[in-house]
């Protein structure tokens, strides 16, 4: 092949990293949709990429690393499974192989993406929700088990047995590999796209960029497979507005709010990528992109001072009628409170305080010793933010909140 | 694949949903299109038998095996081609809207369930 002799460990290294990320994903989609077999994929993927670390130093990086790796691998579940066949002859395997040695080739443009497919499988209602998560971020993104555990904070093997089990349902139930019907699509698309999030709000909660980064790859890589879906595009600018904020809301190990961060550390090139997945016209906005539009309005406020109130109270009234959610009630409250002023987001709050779904929620008393404070009234300001103290759930919220109450405590009665 | 659809009571049932089908109609057209392979209603518990082997003795009692707030009340077996089919024809199903439906892959002939692959 390349005749180019020896390349340095570090070419080498770039080369296989970017060759892995541009194709490790469709390698392994094409041989489950070929084998059938999850494991067989994804081994034979990784040995293509041991014997290429092992081989290119010596052979030089090849003029084509992907077409390398997608070659390698595929012959490796072809010896793989011609191994397993001598030992136990299986009518499946023989069917994988047909589909390995032959077709394989023919079929340059499958009419659906494999890569679709897979998606739509590890993100199938019939897994537990958890399950789901767990097996996108191994087997779409790509993660280790290790690095999947630790985003999911259990221990590698309690990982290893949660995704061995998702596996074997995806088996015996028979969940297909396939991109569901017209008829629910719809469905199974929002489902996706909750899987993405959950695994991005998973990684934001433990301030674990990385598996933050992964879910905003998987956005990425939904826009582009699923390009008429104006909710992956709302879903991406969304990850990436609230990425935008990583090192600015975090200073020292403690939670900065919104209005108090220091904006100049916000990623404008992340900031910048979201402004540009405008909405797809006709599109009615949903819960991803509505979400997406508020964080935009913060975005492209160079000082909080100069923050668009009343659009944010519109954009949370149109959101309230997607998601009929006490939260984004208590959300616009507090936005209500900004633009209109302290009296207005009480009122406002006094509304949904009733809702026994708000019951123990840290951030309502937390919202109203914020207003009262506003008013000038101190002393009530304080015993909310006691209460907020009290049932705040972590323990860095917490903290903040004290922090919040000291200072009103100092200027106060 | 075939599927165990068990059809059961639901005790803290919501409202019936237009969106499913009469019980005639989609037994017709599950059993015209081949994919209701046989099922039934079954009568209620206190018809129920339970039957053990037990230390060479055989013990027969009146009654189900489990007390349980929601009750089979029928079953279905189905012949899919995967779960998404099988999802299909039972989200149609009366009970889908008013009761529960559990589906339940055949064990089938796979003599290597379980076995990793090498």
């Amino acid at each position: 092949m390349s005749d180019r002799g020896r390349a340095a460990a570090d070419d080498v290294r770039r080369a296989l990293a970017h060759a892995m990320a541009t194709e490790r994903l469709r390698i392994v989609a094409t041989l489950i949709g070929t084998t059938g077999d999850w494991d067989l994929a994804e081994d034979a993927v990784a040995d293509a990429a041991e014997r290429a670390l092992r081989t290119w130093p010596r052979d030089g990086v090849p003029d084509n690393p992907a077409a390398w790796l997608t070659t390698t691998a595929r012959r490796r579940a072809i010896d793989v499974i011609r191994r397993a066949h001598n030992e136990r002859a299986k009518l499946v395997d023989l069917a994988a192989l047909e589909a390995l040695t032959g077709a394989g080739e023919a079929r340059a443009t499958p009419v659906v993406d494999d890569r679709l497919r897979l998606v739509f499988t590890c993100c199938h209602p019939a897994l537990s929700l958890e399950a789901r998560v767990a097996l996108t971020l191994k087997v779409v993104a790509g993660l280790s088990t290790a690095a999947v555990a630790r985003a999911f904070l259990v221990p590698e093997a309690t990982m290893g047995q949660r995704l061995l089990r998702a596996k074997n349902k995806i088996a015996n139930a028979g969940i297909p590999y396939r991109v569901p019907t017209p008829a629910m699509l719809p469905e199974r698309l929002d489902g996706v796209l909750a899987v993405v999030y959950l695994a991005f709000t998973e990684g934001y909660a433990a301030t674990d960029d990385a598996t933050a980064e992964e879910a905003i790859r998987l956005g990425r890589l939904l826009v582009e497979l699923v390009p008429d879906s104006d909710e992956a595009r709302g879903l991406l600018a969304l990850m990436l507005l609230q990425h935008s904020r990583r090192d600015a809301r975090l200073v020292e190990g403690e939670l900065v709010s919104l209005e108090q961060q220091d904006r100049r550390r916000w990623d404008r090139a992340a900031i910048d990528e979201a402004l540009d997945l405008g909405r797809i016209p006709g599109a009615a906005p949903g819960k991803y992109r509505l979400q997406a539009a508020l964080a935009a309005v913060h975005a492209t406020a160079s000082r909080a001072d100069d923050t668009d109130w009343p659009s944010i109270v519109t954009l949370y009234d149109e959101l309230l009628r997607v998601v009929p959610s006490p939260v984004v009630a208590l959300n616009r409250a507090i936005a209500l409170g900004m633009g209109n002023g302290p009296q207005a987001g009480l009122a406002a709050l006094d509304a949904l305080a009733g809702d026994p779904r708000m019951t123990g929620y840290h951030l309502v008393p937390a919202a109203r010793g914020h207003l009262l404070a506003q008013l000038g009234r101190s002393a009530e300001a304080v015993d909310s933010l006691d209460r907020a103290i009290e049932l705040a759930p972590t323990e860095r919220e917490r903290r903040q909140l004290v922090r919040r109450r000291d200072e009103l405590g100092d200027t106060g009665d | 694949m075939r599927y165990l659809m068990f059809v059961a009571m639901d005790p803290d049932r919501g409202e019936d949903d237009p969106e499913v089908d009469d019980i005639d109609d989609w037994v017709a057209r599950h059993d015209a299109s081949g994919a209701r392979v046989i099922g039934d209603r079954l009568r209620p518990v206190e018809d129920a038998t339970t039957v053990r082997r037990r230390g060479g003795k055989l013990l027969v009692t009146d009654g189900p095996f489990a007390e349980s707030r929601e009750w089979v009340v029928g079953f279905d077996v189905l012949d899919c081609a995967d779960l998404d089919e099988a999802i299909e024809i039972a989200s149609r199903h009366p009970m889908a809207a008013s009761g529960r439906l559990e589906l339940r892959p055949f064990w089938g002939d796979d003599d290597d369930a379980g076995d990793a692959t090498a």
